[in-house]
């Protein structure tokens, strides 16, 4: 449609150009910016979407593999010679044995199950074999006897988590060539896992302890779990909705149907506003000076980390409940104080409910937010090794927890390589319970939200 | 008994407060013959409101100052005899509490009754194991003067947990009655309930500005103590940041800001060209398919939490540029730098920049568009004289709103942009901003009332203040630009 004007103002300036039908070199460089220019506008929507993409398969190809995980099936015999030596079955006799009484045991029922099924790799002795097998396994041997002391004396079957460098293996982050310069494995031994595979005794299956069990330390990275970390983030989505959801909605009814046009409101509003904006990290201060040093609460506890978050989640909630209540036309609101409702009735009987869709989605998106934030949860200690689970709330809100972000960043930090991997894994699980919150909330919007 | 016992107590008895403040507004109303001013609903809701209002306030309150008072009253009590060379009364102070903390569970597990506690004396029982036993583990044995410290916390603590309990109850009673009492058919109890949920209401509106007090009030008072221990000019003009933890350390923070501005720099540069391109393509190119994939899934990157950007820079940005881009040219052997972090913010910033340069964009009228094209300029000529300029007051306030992002980002930084604090240009190097070192100088094993831990209010003060008036400066430009057009 341009083209047509176009033409004409060149033929005005320019007489002799000609024809309508034959385009002028002036108007050729202008038809080429402008193509230029919408190539630029193509060329930066589809950078940010490979971002997007790049960014989604960096996650997922890191991370996917920690759903997954390699374990060692066999029998063990429960020596009670080893385990119970008084032989009285007595719990508390039982309960002082150590992870270093049962390893002999696993390192027994290995050779045992290999020399039964004729596997033998040269260079590999009963005690290089059993490094296969995660440290974390007398302790997994140890709790189950102590839960169960009559299988002492019986051969049990157990699923042993098999070691990192196993796993890393069958992942593709150890090969052969980086197996040689490691002194936590050797070539070797991912021989001996692969006719340990081969029989059927090694086998790789769906991670759940990785959703359930808790942290593991450094060494350790195959037990490490998100347990600790999603109750953590659970109690504090609980407390921020129950603390923010009333207060933010209480703020902006005030704000919206009863304050006076002031000072005092304007500075209320300006202050919204501005603890919108406030960077992440200064709440994370906030918590620390307040909360944990002036009213001493404790530390990396998730009351601390649900206070901080609720003040941070407010802002959003305010703005977006107080944009719900704007949308009900003012009309429902004059019908009822026509018909002789009080203004506090006309509020909490006709626009509230009518504004409730859009503060629950402003409330959920809120919540999201809130879920991935990390850094103020770094300053009030929730970057601490917890291996202990949170009890039951109210109580446990004051235990120490970790929080699923929090949990990803500590995994970065360490050494071993295969915390990448619970990194990113990690990731997708926060990434998941995201969508999870952001589908419902579009979902409610859809369904509920009525336009007037 | 604990304080969520007493808050369900409370609780309970405001509801039984509701339906006898029900009953009792209806039995008089027969009892006169005559019609109640107030539905009986309220006259029940005024009840509950009077009992447990007041009472959860004090409990909240209570809750809030016991620890605080307490805390004084013994550390008052602590000679300085007791504080051991080059400690801190607030460490004698923790281990006070955890003392008492650990008594508290040697009378709990039913090992020792109260009266033998009394007899306990420091010098006489081995305390430590007591209270290892119970899984409290001290670093070393306990004095006399700090076991008698914390045995009078706890008998303290013990009192005014008791005197709490019974407050909130007489308090939620005492209110409750009162409120009861004064039923009759023609209170207007409607009246009073709603000014009562108003107070409520005004009050949480003030959350905001309690939050606002509490962020200037901790950070001015924790910065104040810093420049006491340590000179203010040295920290503003120094150019060394060095930290040591047995004191000595030089804290300049002209580094720290150096780094800030340079990852700032990159991360705008490469989001604000992007983000606009975006936005106007979007608004005045796109058709409707793309539009309706393209935004969303832009929208998507500004729902991503940080961490993930952060992992993102880690894992994959870091190395491929150190590989691909750094080695190569022999400018930098380190995978986290300023170009990494600096990318990876952009990416972050862009749906920021986009979505807020999409209003702007949209709220420049229909007619001066119009008017450009009758006049025969092309689209791209009308965006770039005509909209752009109109828009431009509004495209600053967006620059401005996301450079107060960019620097007060944490997670993508921590993860991407180094540790060491430098004056550098090269930006493959790594460099460290002010907020990496409020979590690094906070997160560390330094003891509290050092320079080393409180530099990071400092720190966090001028980080305040920073976006602060950033953000003030962009809400005016664009709050002045809205009114042009409106």
């Amino acid at each position: 449609m341009t083209d047509t004007t176009a033409d004409t103002a060149t033929a005005a300036g320019h007489p002799k150009a000609g024809s309508l039908y034959q385009v002028s070199e002036r108007t050729r460089r202008r038809h080429a910016a402008e193509q230029r220019f919408r190539m630029m506008g193509l060329a930066a929507v589809t950078f940010s979407i490979l971002a997007l993409l790049g960014l989604m398969t960096s996650i997922l190809s890191n991370g996917l593999s920690s759903f997954h995980q390699t374990y060692v099936t066999m029998e063990v015999f429960l020596d009670p010679a080893k385990l119970d030596k008084k032989g009285n079955r007595n719990p508390e006799d039982i309960a002082k044995i150590t992870t270093f009484t049962i390893q002999p045991l696993i390192q027994a029922a290995l050779a045992e199950t290999m020399e039964a099924r004729g596997i033998a790799v040269e260079g590999v002795n009963a005690k290089k074999a059993v490094e296969l097998i995660s440290k974390e396994a007398p302790a997994q041997l140890r709790h189950f006897v102590l839960d169960n002391p009559e299988v002492i004396g019986q051969s049990v079957t157990f699923d042993l988590l098999a070691s990192g460098r196993i796993d890393g293996y069958y992942k593709g982050r150890v090969s052969m060539e980086s197996a040689a310069l490691d002194r936590n494995i050797s070539p070797e031994q991912l021989v001996l896992a692969d006719q340990l595979k081969a029989a059927g005794i090694l086998e790789s299956r769906f991670n759940w302890s990785f959703f359930t069990a808790p942290d593991a330390s450094d060494t350790r990275p195959e037990a490490a779990g998100l347990g600790v970390a999603i109750l953590g983030s659970a109690y504090m989505m609980l407390i921020v909705l129950v603390l923010a959801l009333p207060i933010g909605v209480a703020a902006s009814i005030y704000l919206e149907e009863f304050a006076p046009q002031n000072r005092w409101t304007d500075m209320i509003e300006v202050n919204i506003a501005n603890l919108a904006a406030v960077p992440s990290i200064v709440f994370g201060i906030l918590g620390l000076a307040i909360f944990i040093n002036f009213v001493g609460l404790p530390q990396s506890a998730p009351i601390v980390g649900g206070l901080v978050l609720t003040l941070m989640t407010l802002p959003t909630i305010i703005i977006a409940t107080r944009a719900a209540l704007k949308a009900v036309p003012p009309s429902i609101n004059d019908a009822a104080l026509g018909i002789g409702a009080s203004k506090m009735q006309a509020i909490f009987h006709h626009v509230l409910p009518l504004a409730a869709p859009g503060i629950l989605t402003g409330t959920i998106i809120g919540l999201a937010q809130a879920l991935g934030e990390t850094a103020p949860l770094l300053l009030i200690g929730m970057v601490a090794f917890v291996r202990e689970y949170p009890g039951a709330p109210p109580e446990g809100f004051f235990d120490p927890a970790s929080a699923l972000p929090v949990q990803v960043y500590n995994w970065t930090q360490r050494g071993d390589p295969a915390f990448f991997e619970r990194a990113s894994g990690a990731i997708i699980v926060l990434l998941v319970f995201l969508v999870i919150m952001n589908a419902v909330a579009i979902l409610l919007r859809r369904r509920f939200e009525r336009r007037w | 008994m604990t304080p969520s016992a007493i808050i369900l107590i409370v609780l309970g008895l405001a509801a039984i407060g509701y339906f006898l403040g029900r009953q009792r507004a209806l039995k008089t109303a027969q009892r006169d013959g005559v019609k109640l001013h107030s539905l009986s609903g309220y006259h029940g809701q005024s009840v509950a409101l009077f009992v447990a209002v007041p009472a959860l306030f004090l409990l909240a309150a209570w809750l809030f100052l016991q620890p605080v008072l307490i805390e004084n009253s013994i550390s008052g009590k602590i000679p300085e005899s007791a504080i051991p060379e080059g400690g801190a009364k607030s460490l004698v102070m923790f281990d006070v509490r955890r003392i008492a903390d650990g008594l508290n569970q040697i009378i709990a597990s039913g090992d020792s009754s109260e009266a033998d506690l009394t007899d306990m004396r420091a010098d006489v029982t081995d305390v430590r194991s007591r209270l290892a036993e119970v899984g409290v583990a001290l670093g070393s044995d306990v004095s006399p003067v700090v076991f008698q410290a914390a045995k009078e916390y706890r008998n303290i603590d013990l009192v005014a947990s008791y005197l709490r309990n019974i407050a909130v109850l007489v308090v939620a009673l005492g209110f409750g009655i009162w409120a009861l009492r004064r039923i009759q058919p023609k209170l207007r109890a409607r009246n009073i309930s709603e000014t009562f949920i108003k107070a409520l209401l005004m009050g949480s509106s003030l959350v905001a500005i309690l939050t606002t007090v509490g962020i200037v009030g901790s950070l001015l008072f924790e910065s104040i103590s810093f420049f006491k221990m340590y000179p203010a000019e040295e920290f503003f003009l120094s150019t060394t940041w060095n930290p040591q933890f047995r004191g000595g350390s030089e804290l300049g923070f002209l580094p720290l800001l150096w780094g800030t501005l340079y990852v700032s720099f990159v991360a705008l540069a490469l989001a604000v060209p992007l983000g606009l391109m975006i936005a106007i393509y979007l608004a005045e190119y796109a058709g409707s398919r793309l539009r309706g994939f393209a935004k969303p899934a832009i929208e998507v990157l500004a729902g991503i939490p940080t961490i993930v950007y952060g992992l993102f820079a880690l894992m994959t940005v870091g190395p491929f540029l150190r590989d691909w881009i750094a080695q190569p040219l022999g400018i930098g052997s380190s995978s986290s730098s300023v170009m990494t972090a600096g990318l990876v913010m952009g990416i972050m910033l862009i749906p920021f920049i986009s979505s807020l340069s999409d209003d702007i964009i949209n709220s420049v009228p229909q007619t001066m568009r119009d008017g450009s094209y009758g006049l025969g300029a092309t689209k791209s000529e009308t965006i770039k004289q005509v909209i752009l300029p109109a828009a431009l007051p509004g495209i600053v306030g967006a620059f401005l709103l996301a450079a107060s992002r960019a620097i007060g980002e944490t997670m993508i930084v921590v993860m991407g942009a180094g540790a060491s604090a430098r004056l550098d240009l090269n930006p493959f190097e790594a460099m460290t901003t002010i907020t990496v070192k409020i979590v690094s100088q906070l997160t560390g094993d330094t003891e509290f009332a050092s320079p080393e831990t409180l530099v990071a209010f400092a720190l966090g003060l001028t980080l305040f203040v920073f976006t602060l008036s950033l953000n003030i400066l962009a809400l005016y430009i664009v709050r002045k630009y809205r009114e042009q057009y409106e």
